[in-house]
């Protein structure tokens, strides 16, 4: 236990010691550090910032199907209503052109009956005119019975 | 050893607990302990260069692992040191006290060393004959570090509160600002600034040197036969665990009184 110069050259030397850290040590390990918890703070802030957004975008898109599947439904219903529509007129033209087709067939058979009726009706006539004509030849004159001839040709129609 | 002289226990723990001196002037006072001077200096370097080494390439981003030590050093240190201190700890206090730290556990951690064989080294080695290891077994050590403490506290008294606030504290506190108390006021404070330097350098060196002495107490025990050693062998190992402890905890106790020291001078009551 003898206190002597070596006290003092150790205190020199711990102060020497503690200008080294305070100058090269401390500063740029503290540096290092607190830009790290800088970084991380940020890093976290922006991992908030990204979920709040994935959230709202999350929250959007939802909206979004919801009205893409509704719009869908409508154009769906649309499309039968139109549907429905289409098969129902489809349905009427055909039946106004069978019912056409009908009555211009009608119509036509009848013409033909018609005239089968006049040109048999006609033959008769010319027939019976003819047989008449035959039995009556000698004691008819055309001339002079023309009116009754006329008459009887009326009848036959 | 010293092979020239008669190997007694007194020798032999005699020769362990002196140091190398070298005069350097008339009196007495002007010896120096080679050996404290030069291992501190020597793991002063170390310590500090070893940080230097590592914090010159400090990153903010992913450090490397022996940056990651570093930190965790230099954070635990920080840590105590905010708890203490409320002021702007980084200009001084806290660098100061990871000085402290590191410099003081390298220095008792020269305590780890086997005291015998190192000796053979010096002596065979170097040719040192006497030669400690351990720079706070030597009492210079501790009253250096604990007189810096000292002066610096009163430094930051003046400092911070001013000579007059200083002695406004050292006539006025703790028992109160009547006349009649001053002189009871000035002479606690006294024995206050008296007894913590003392308290300070003494207990780390009491510590670090009685680990010392069972050390050697242990090996003398070592050379008295066949069951000496093999007591001695598992007593010392079982020391040296223990050791690993005080030795730590004293580098730390060291450094939290400083810190706290220090923190008080910056505090008015």
């Amino acid at each position: 236990m003898n206190i002597n110069f070596t006290l003092i050259s150790q205190a020199v030397a711990f102060s020497v010691f503690i200008w080294f850290t305070i100058k090269f040590v401390w500063p740029p390990l503290l540096r290092a550090i607190e830009e790290r918890q800088k970084q991380i703070a940020d890093g976290l802030a922006a991992g908030e910032r990204g979920k709040k957004e994935l959230e709202l975008a999350s929250q959007r898109s939802s909206e979004v199907l919801k009205e893409a599947k509704q719009r869908a439904a409508e154009i769906v219903t649309q499309a039968e209503k139109r549907a429905a529509e289409v098969v129902e007129e489809a349905k009427q033209n055909a039946k106004i052109e069978g019912e056409r087709i009908l009555t211009g067939a009608k119509a036509e058979i009848e013409h033909e009956v018609f005239a089968a009726k006049e040109a048999l009706r006609q033959q008769i006539a010319d027939l019976a005119l003819a047989g008449a004509t035959k039995i009556l030849r000698r004691e008819v004159n055309a001339r002079v019975h023309a009116d009754l001839l006329a008459s009887i040709k009326e009848e036959l129609k | 050893m010293a092979s020239d002289l008669e190997l007694t226990p007194t020798s032999y723990i005699t020769h362990h607990l002196t140091n190398l001196t070298k005069s350097v002037g008339e009196e007495p006072f002007w010896t120096l302990h080679v050996d404290t001077l030069v291992m501190s200096v020597i793991l002063g370097v170390l310590g500090m260069g070893f940080l230097w080494l590592i914090v010159r390439r400090a990153t903010p981003g992913v450090p490397t692992k022996r940056q990651a030590f570093v930190e965790l050093l230099v954070e635990f240190v920080d840590f105590e040191v905010k708890n203490t201190f409320h002021g702007n700890r980084h200009t001084f206090i806290a660098p100061a006290a990871l000085t402290i730290f590191v410099w003081v556990l390298l220095l008792n951690m020269m305590d780890f060393l086997p005291i015998d064989i190192m000796a053979w080294i010096y002596e065979h080695v170097f040719g040192l004959h006497n030669w400690r290891s351990v720079p706070t077994t030597d009492v210079n050590t501790t009253f250096a570090l604990a007189l810096s403490i000292w002066l610096l506290m009163i430094f930051f008294n003046i400092q911070v509160k001013g000579l007059g606030g200083w002695m406004h504290e050292l006539f006025c506190t703790p028992f109160g600002k009547n006349p009649i108390l001053w002189p009871l006021n000035l002479l606690f404070n006294l024995i206050e600034y008296v007894s913590k330097p003392l308290s300070h350098s003494l207990r780390l060196f009491g510590n670090i040197y009685a680990g010392e002495i069972i050390f050697l107490l242990l090996g003398m025990w070592a050379a008295t036969g066949v069951t000496g050693s093999f007591f001695s062998v598992i007593l010392s190992v079982g020391w040296l665990i223990f050791h690993i402890l005080i030795v730590a905890l004293q580098a730390f106790i060291f450094m939290m009184l400083a810190v706290v020291y220090l923190s008080m001078a910056h505090e008015s009551h």
